[in-house]
């Protein structure tokens, strides 16, 4: 932890975060004021369609946001420190000492022609002061740590010689290896069959509770948001839709682009003769709607939606971009 | 019986329109044969699909889970005729696959089968507009004459599954991933398909897209009393979708069974595992202890129920012996009365 954080502090903080591509037909805007926080210890879920900026999210608080990609506006804080606006080397330092990074497939994130064990012991070397022999001690805790039986034999192996669901501990391992405030996990489940995916997600939650990090869970998958995140944040169309605690969001959405989604997912507990569904689809960088990004696919648009883009306004434990919930248009709902 | 070779009128109702009979499909994995040779290996084989049965009445939806690896695809493709099994027997309304005394017949019947992929833009020509793309089962198989009619009948399709006639003027990149999978369904229908077999045809699709997909191809089956053979690894989609559900792991079918009665009361510890193990919405934030293990390497599964080494009810007979399928499971534990059929939590 950074001197001078205390505990109220989040360990992430975002501010009307703007991300901007320009191409050659103008300029797109992938994330337009995208606000958020996440504590210690805190699991943020962030679902949201293909298309809606959740990975665009976790590249910009990395700054793996290439060009002609920029960051416009806005501000990141890592425990209090601003990180949006570092040189590229400082920011090299920040990723993967302070930050860790899980990705969808494993394979990408393993060299293939190096031992595991190599890889994380580099990483540990690369941020701290271990020496070797202490860094391969602290590499056969890690693996231990994230669940692969005997670790002490496995270190030497090489990632084709583990399976899908044991790979992804590997790059968990790596993540942890410099015991980092912040963890983005994009997509880290999607790639593994249902009965490793459940031992991926207690594992994340139970590094979450053991080491206080925070943990950024980038998903599409609202089933495994719900098991794992302690706060879910819906985006669309570059936005932050709904924000609030994972129970009350579930249960209880509020605005209708949420509330669709949730209509929208076939159960296994309850039958339904038609799923809820959202008719069109979501719109392109290109061409976003003005107003409300969501309005023409609303169920409960009004004139104002079309004109104003709605703040994100405090509605209970939620926090939620409609007019719906505005004082003046609360009859609406 | 008289071979229906005019499938124009409905057949009189059979209990079983698609009959799947010991199923088997095996793949060479061994070595090149030098390397056989100087190391003295044999040849090896993977047991994709191994003894494998079911059946599917007329205007039903069976669907099949199962992780990956279990085999699911290759049953799909086996049942459409991409792929010839092994050993087994697939027949489709009377008509069997494989026997090339059925040949006639069987040409007769191709029309009526379709399959929808995962990934709809795969399976389409990007360099054909979609009305071409949609009309071309039409005119292979000779079914409309003169253009017109041709374009009306692609224009009706393309209404049928929530398109604009227009939209047949554009080529297929031009639509979203949930649009394409519905001119996918389409070009399924334009032949007159009855019995259509879908492999994960909502896997790459969004939530609320998937949603309309499903919501679709239920529609769809109302209005034209298809049958649905329905391959998917997403246990929430297939009971949304099955009227039964078949459960496949390393090539066997483990258990099959009506919808409600799987999900409820699942018999076999591997369908209580599957259930256990899938994130949904009613569980926020719940704590549990996750199955541990993975799925064997199906070239080397283990002996007796492949099951076994990940099963908390195993004993000495399920590592020896491959449990027959009866009543539905197979399974020693249900059968000796060790494992009543129940909750799911029996397994946490």
């Amino acid at each position: 932890m950074t001197p001078g954080s205390t505990m109220s502090q989040p360990v992430l903080s975002v501010r009307d975060l703007r991300v901007e591509f320009a191409t050659r037909r103008g300029v797109l805007t992938a994330l337009d004021g995208v606000s958020f926080e996440i504590e210690r210890g805190e699991v943020l879920g962030v679902v949201g369609e293909s298309g809606a900026g959740k990975s665009v999210t976790g590249s910009a608080v990395i700054g793996l946001i290439d060009p002609p990609g920029r960051i416009a506006g806005g501000e990141i804080r890592l425990n209090g420190e601003r990180i949006d606006n570092l040189p590229p080397e400082a920011m090299r330092k920040v990723r993967g000492k302070r930050i860790g990074m899980i990705f969808q497939d494993p394979l990408t994130s393993l060299n293939p022609l190096y031992r595991v064990g190599r890889q994380i012991e580099e990483t540990i070397r690369t941020h701290t002061d271990l020496s070797a022999k202490a860094a391969r001690q602290r590499a056969i805790d890690l693996l231990a740590e994230v669940g692969i039986p005997a670790p002490e034999r496995r270190i030497d192996g090489f990632p084709h010689e583990f399976s899908g669901g044991m790979r992804q501990r590997v790059v968990i391992a790596l993540a942890l290896a410099a015991e980092p405030e912040l963890i983005i996990a994009d997509e880290p489940t999607t790639a593994l069959d249902v009965s490793v995916q459940a031992q991926i997600i207690t594992l994340l939650k139970r590094l979450g509770r053991d080491h206080g990090t925070a943990v950024m869970l980038i998903t599409h998958d609202m089933g495994v948001i719900a098991e794992a995140a302690d706060r879910v944040a819906v985006m669309y169309a570059g936005r932050v839709a709904e924000i609030g605690p994972v129970a009350a969001l579930v249960g209880d959405p509020l605005h209708p682009y949420a509330k669709g989604l949730m209509g929208a997912i076939p159960s296994l507990s309850h039958e339904a003769d038609r799923l809820a569904q959202i008719p069109g689809a979501m719109p392109r960088l290109s061409a976003i709607p003005p107003g409300c990004a969501f309005n023409p696919r609303c169920p409960n648009v009004f004139a104002r939606c079309t004109v104003d883009r709605p703040e994100p306004l405090v509605v209970g434990s939620h926090r939620v971009a409609c007019h719906l919930y505005d004082a003046s248009g609360q009859a609406a709902a | 019986m008289k071979p229906h070779i005019a499938l124009k009128p409905v057949i009189a109702p059979q209990p079983d329109y698609v009959q799947v009979r010991d199923l088997r499909r095996l793949f060479d994995v061994s070595r090149p044969w030098l390397n056989r040779v100087i190391e003295r290996q044999p040849r090896q084989y993977l047991r994709a699909v191994d003894h494998v049965s079911f059946s599917v009445a007329r205007g039903e939806t069976l669907a099949i889970v199962g992780e990956s690896g279990s085999g699911k695809s290759t049953v799909a493709r086996m049942v459409v005729g991409l792929m010839p099994p092994s050993d087994g027997e697939v027949t489709i309304s009377g008509v069997s696959m494989t026997d090339p005394r059925q040949a006639a017949e069987r040409r007769a019947l191709r029309r009526r089968i379709q399959m929808i992929f995962q990934d709809p833009y795969a399976s389409m020509n990007p360099r054909w507009r979609v009305d071409r793309i949609v009309s071309e089962p039409i005119r292979a198989f000779g079914l409309l004459n003169g253009e017109r009619e041709i374009q009306a009948r692609v224009g009706e399709l393309l209404t049928l599954v929530g398109l604009h006639p227009d939209d047949g003027k554009r080529y297929p990149h031009a639509f979203s991933g949930g649009q394409r999978q519905r001119i996918a369904i389409a070009r399924a229908l334009a032949s007159e398909a009855e019995f259509l077999v879908a492999d994960e045809p909502t896997s790459a699709l969004d939530v609320s897209v998937q949603a309309q997909i499903l919501n679709l191809m239920r529609d769809l089956q109302d209005r034209l009393g298809l049958t649905y053979l329905f391959i998917s690894h997403n246990l929430a989609v297939v009971r949304h979708m099955a009227n039964r559900i078949g459960v496949m792991y390393l090539g066997r079918i483990v258990e099959i069974g009506g919808g409600r009665e799987l999900f409820t009361a699942p018999k076999h510890p591997y369908t209580r595992m599957l259930l256990d193990a899938v994130p949904d919405l009613a569980h926020v934030g719940r704590q549990r202890v996750p199955v541990q293990g993975e799925i064997p390497n199906p070239i080397n599964p283990p002996s007796g129920c492949t099951f076994h080494p990940r099963c908390p009810f195993a004993n000495d007979r399920c590592k020896a012996e491959v449990p027959v399928f009866r009543d539905g499971v197979a399974c020693h534990a249900v059968e000796e009365g060790r494992l009543m059929p129940g909750g799911v939590a029996a397994v946490a």
